[in-house]
């Protein structure tokens, strides 16, 4: 048997008899990058909503710097992170570089730009349609808004699995923030890149299986949900 | 053509050299119009002729010139639009969203007890659960109607109510209308149908151009002759519309 062969034989063992050390770390990634978009679920559909509602000089500048944060590269967050929490940085006193907390900040950073852009695009396109009518009935523009988040639903659910999708398979800023620590700070994507590197690729391919099973996982309710809801399409602009 | 001026009843709202103008545009030109309580009023008039636009300007819901006075008593107001936008919930959620947005110092209980007596008066108790999309155009138009009609409103505006519904939803929003005037409920309507405006109202309002072009009891609008595009308006329209 070969060597790759033999390392997925030995992956699929682990994952069967739920090893300790991957459940950990499986575990570990989703409270991360769950608390992560929780987070970032709670400011940047209030964010999407509010930009889809109010008229202000400026607003559309601050669409474009949305939309270019869209592209935020994680190792800029986790560095931007990094140099906030650092002994030296301006927030260096709260102490929680290299924890869970530091990983779930720098996660939320991340996925912010993409919740409020996409809510926003969402939320738009629902007032384009019926904003007029919720107003006749009495709501303010804002509220209608954050109806139209309800009303959106299904678009909503699907661009929130969509940010932890990009949370918990991104690798730069968790491993600059959190240190890759065993057993503190150590999540599937760290693990994989530590493992490869050490040569323990049994861990690494388990791991890898399990983040690419979630990511299938994601993207199936994803068509699940969107299929025959009239779900507008999410997209990246 | 003679703009003639129907006298209403108690006066509910009003405007005075209103005007409505989008970019470039004058959709709607010194405007002067009062609507009384009680009065059902059907404002015809040709595509682009400005029946939205003034519709609209009477809901208070587009910046104008001019003086738009609303008497206390008709504070409350409601709008059913052509395409009624229906929230992606059940019936029943959208006439409980519709109260919870139009009459605020409800109660939960006296929210679902109104909502419950919407449904019972459009004849939609049974489809209560079903998804608000899910719906046939005229029920759609059915329940934007119990929507407008839960909240108790002073004025009831409606938009082209019928204008995409087919003969027998149309009879069916039509006599749900009639009773809403027979209650009394003050009503002001925008329709290209000129048999729908006959059977509705008690005055017509013809727009032409942006402007009030007349303004008379129902069987004076339609008895006398008013000159000019007037008489070709309700020429054309008559040989099609009027049943």
């Amino acid at each position: 048997m070969s060597a790759v062969a033999e390392s997925i034989g030995t992956a699929l063992r682990l994952i069967a008899e739920a090893d300790p050390a991957l459940v950990r770390t499986v575990t570990l990634s989703f409270a991360v990058s769950g608390g992560a978009c929780l987070a970032a679920a709670w400011l940047g559909l209030l964010a999407g909503a509010w930009l889809a509602a109010a008229r202000f000089a400026g607003r559309r500048v601050v669409l474009l710097g949305l939309d270019t944060l869209l592209a935020l590269p994680s190792v800029v967050v986790g560095l931007v992170v990094y140099l906030s929490f650092s002994r030296s940085g301006p927030l260096g006193e709260w102490g929680i570089l290299f924890t869970p907390t530091a990983m779930v900040i720098a996660q939320t950073i991340l996925v912010l730009p993409i919740i409020a852009a996409l809510s926003h695009q969402v939320v738009a396109d629902g007032l384009r349609e019926g904003g007029d009518q919720l107003r006749s009935m009495g709501a303010s523009r804002l509220l209608a808004a954050l109806l139209m988040l309800l009303h959106q639903r299904w678009a909503v659910a699907t661009l929130l699995l969509a940010a932890f999708g990009r949370a918990v398979s991104e690798v730069g800023a968790v491993m600059i923030v959190g240190g890759n620590i065993d057993g503190v700070t150590r999540v599937m994507t760290t693990a994989i890149a530590l493992e490869t590197s050490k040569g323990d690729l049994p861990l690494a391919l388990a791991l890898g299986i399990v983040l690419l099973a979630v990511v299938a996982l994601i993207n199936a309710v994803i068509a699940v949900m969107s299929h025959g809801r009239g779900v507008p399409a999410v997209e990246w602009r | 053509m003679a703009a003639a001026v129907a006298a209403p009843a108690t006066p509910l709202l009003s405007l005075h050299d209103a005007s409505v103008r989008f970019g470039d545009v004058i959709a709607v030109r010194d405007a002067s119009l009062v609507v009384g309580r009680g009065e059902a009023v059907a404002i015809v008039g040709a595509n682009g002729s400005g029946k939205t636009t003034l519709l609209r300007l009477l809901h208070g819901v587009v910046p104008h010139s001019g003086t738009r006075d609303v008497d206390a008593a008709a504070a409350s107001q409601a709008m059913v639009f052509q395409r009624p936008f229906l929230l992606r919930l059940s019936v029943r959620r959208n006439l409980l969203v519709a109260l919870w947005l139009g009459a605020r110092g409800l109660a939960a209980r006296e929210r679902a007890a109104r909502a419950d007596e919407a449904l019972a008066r459009v004849g939609l108790q049974a489809l209560a659960d079903r998804p608000a999309r899910a719906l046939s155009g005229g029920e759609q138009q059915r329940l934007a109607l119990a929507r407008s009609w839960s909240v108790r409103p002073s004025i009831l505006f409606l938009d082209e109510p019928t204008a995409n519904l087919d003969p027998s939803a149309k009879k069916e929003v039509e006599s749900l209308l009639a009773g809403f005037i027979a209650e009394g409920m003050t009503i002001v309507m925008s329709t290209h149908n000129l048999g729908q405006a006959k059977r509705l109202a008690t005055r017509i309002v013809y727009m032409d151009g942006g402007r009030i072009g007349a303004d008379l009891p129902t069987a004076e609008f339609f008895a006398e002759r008013l000159g000019g595009r007037a008489d070709l308006f309700l020429k054309g329209d008559l040989s099609w519309s009027l049943e």
